[in-house]
């Protein structure tokens, strides 16, 4: 399918989200939607550099947190100026992502040419001192955190988290539409070359540190776009819990239950697992709802490696030709890729 | 500020304290990260694991913190031991280490963490020993009991794991199952059984530096999370894999930190070991004593 059709298709899919949504008239809908959407695009973000390249990130918290600074920022400048005081979130998500890009690339250039496991590494630590920065930088709240007044109402649809519910809608439909046009282009492909074997990639001339970097950018801008209405949604921000590896583990755990190699393996598992979380926040606790993620993350990673979408491509791979779907069935099965030091185990 | 001489001196000591504490820390991670090169994410978790096997018996039955990690070493060497065998036959072997192996650290992270939760709640827990509350005075500068005893601890398990390292059959086989696989397996040496071993004395470590943590400060389950960051910045700035240079990486970020927060305020000392980080990332990707 190509690009256009798949985008009219996917709005028609989100026109009809947000109808059911408003059918259900509930505003509940929306705050639980809300959330829900954030982790499509939270985790779609994540996969763009995790699924295509193969590089960890940890610190999803941190770009997502610098997008919802950037709007504490913006928030507090112009509450101390004449403009008009309701900013429209798209214009937010704009700014937000371009601060977190620009530090995703920054991050990118100084760890990508070294090992993978560095850049990880550099990831989370990245999270701590970007937290240290906000805790000292009295403008946007410091320790005390940052308040933020929703307004009550939106034009046109009535309460304000159903504007907030529609942008994030629109920016996940934007998400998954560049994961999958990046999927379907030389610059995919690069990536795909990259996770399997960067080596050979570099050998074949893939220019691996510009596909990394570029990558790195997309990814951390996404990830930027979606903290940043994040402050209205939630009123008030703090450090501790904004920068938290709750964020991490969820954006890492989506992907690889749903599937990492297309793009709507993220979506899945975004909408299953948040879902189900949403439910044991609401009848048992949130911290049997980390539990149940951290499980269900290393389970998935020891017996479905391939998540949810790779369980389907197993059962109906003779009727799947689609080129993309063998692509990521073949180069990600077991034994494909074996490395020269892991033969069997050998009698000592 | 007026500057003080005796302000500096105690800064320093109890950076180089702090920093003996950093490398019990560190020196599971420079086995597990730096030898044999699994991302083991989730070791600030078993560190945490092992503060509450000594609070559990600390309150129970008065038994010292420290004597109890021993005691418990065994029961953590098992531990290590299960997650390398689960670690090798799901991610090693199938040759998707960097990305799923990564992952299931993640993961156990938050599994151990959230039953740590569920289990003794969020509340901060310490312990009881003889060696908290009393500070030595040499001259001008204090010496802390609770800090100095662990420090001088962990510089007698660092020195004894870098002897069993460099002396015995065991830790020249696992300093050589870095270098070249093929030929230990010709030594008639079984490379996963080596870093089984390894694996596991790296997660026995934790045990220890569990006790060393909550004897220092209380403990609650998610403050293995202010660890992660520090601990693979001091295993990188010491050279991935030397035992030395993680004492002396340790020491120095101790003592930076300490300075710091001394000199421009505690929430500072968070960034210090992330530059150091980036620092060495960017300029000496090997580290101080790295090959």
């Amino acid at each position: 399918m190509r690009t256009l059709p798949f985008l009219v298709i996917s709005l028609v899919v989100a026109g009809l989200v947000f109808a059911g949504a408003l059918a259900v008239g509930n505003d509940y809908i929306f705050f639980a939607g809300y959330v829900v959407l954030q982790y499509v695009v939270l985790s779609t973000a994540w996969n763009i550099l995790g699924g295509y390249c193969g590089y960890v990130n940890f610190g999803t918290g941190a770009f997502f947190a610098l997008g919802a600074y950037s709007t504490v920022a913006i928030y507090n400048l112009i509450g101390k100026s004449e403009l008009p005081h309701v900013i429209p979130i798209p214009v937010l998500m704009l700014v937000g992502g371009i601060v977190s890009g620009i530090v995703g690339f920054g991050m990118g250039y100084l760890t990508l040419r070294l090992r993978g496991a560095f850049f990880s590494i550099a990831t989370l630590a990245l999270a701590v001192v970007l937290e240290t920065l906000i805790v000292n930088w009295d403008y946007v709240g410091g320790s005390r955190g940052a308040y933020i007044l929703r307004p009550e109402n939106a034009p046109l649809i009535g309460s304000y988290v159903r504007y907030l519910f529609l942008t994030m809608l629109l920016l996940a439909v934007g998400s998954l539409v560049i994961a999958r046009l990046i999927e379907r282009s030389r610059l995919g492909y690069g990536m795909a070359t990259i996770r399997d074997d960067e080596l050979a990639a570099e050998a074949s001339g893939v220019p691996t540190l510009r596909v990394k970097l570029i990558a790195t950018t997309i990814s951390g801008a996404l990830m930027g776009m979606a903290g940043a209405p994040f402050p209205y949604y939630i009123g008030y921000l703090q450090p501790d819990s904004t920068f938290a590896l709750d964020y991490a583990i969820n954006a890492i755990a989506m992907p690889l239950i749903g599937g990492t190699s297309i793009w709507i393996g993220p979506l899945i598992g975004a909408i299953l697992l948040d879902s189900l979380q949403q439910l044991i926040t609401v009848t048992i606790s949130s911290a049997v709802n980390l539990l149940i993620v951290g499980c269900l993350l290393v389970a998935f990673v020891i017996l479905a490696p391939n998540g949810i979408v790779g369980l389907f491509q197993k059962y109906f791979r003779h009727k799947d030709d689609d080129f993309v779907g063998r692509r990521a069935v073949s180069l990600d099965e077991p034994g494909a890729v074996v490395p020269s030091d892991s033969s069997p185990e050998s009698p000592a | 500020m007026i500057f003080s001489f005796d302000l500096l001196m105690n800064a320093i000591v109890s950076g180089i304290l702090i920093g003996g504490f950093y490398a019990a820390m560190a020196s599971g991670v420079s086995l597990s990260f730096g030898i044999l090169d699994i991302v083991n994410i989730a070791h600030p978790a078993f560190i945490i694991l092992g503060s509450y096997a000594a609070y559990m018996m600390n309150h129970d039955f008065g038994l010292d913190p420290i004597l109890t990690s021993i005691i418990m070493l065994p029961a953590f060497y098992a531990l290590g031991a299960g997650i390398y065998q689960i670690y090798y036959v799901a991610f090693e072997k199938r040759g998707q280490e960097s990305l799923r192996g990564l992952a299931f650290f993640f993961g156990l992270l938050f599994i151990t963490e959230v039953t740590l939760v569920l289990y003794f709640g969020v509340d901060y827990r310490d312990v009881d020993a003889s060696y908290i509350g009393p500070t030595l005075h040499l001259a001008n500068i204090d010496i802390p009991l609770r800090i100095a005893v662990p420090c001088l601890v962990s510089l007698l398990l660092i020195a004894a794991l870098q002897l069993l390292l460099v002396r015995s059959f065991i830790g020249r086989a696992i300093m050589a199952v870095a270098q070249d696989q093929l030929a230990l397996r010709l030594m008639a040496v079984n490379p996963i059984r080596i870093k089984r071993i390894a694996f596991a004395i790296s997660i026995a470590t934790a045990s220890i530096a569990g006790a060393f943590l909550i004897i220092i400060q209380p403990v609650e389950p998610s403050v293995g999370r202010d660890y992660i960051g520090r601990i693979f910045a001091i295993c990188v700035l010491g050279g991935m894999g030397s035992l030395p240079g993680t004492v002396i990486a340790a020491m120095l970020i101790g003592v930076v930190e300490s300075l710091t927060s001394t000199f421009y305020g505690p929430s500072w000392a968070p960034a210090v070991s992330f530059g150091f980080l980036l620092l060495t990332l960017a300029v000496r990707p090997a580290g101080l004593l790295g090959r």
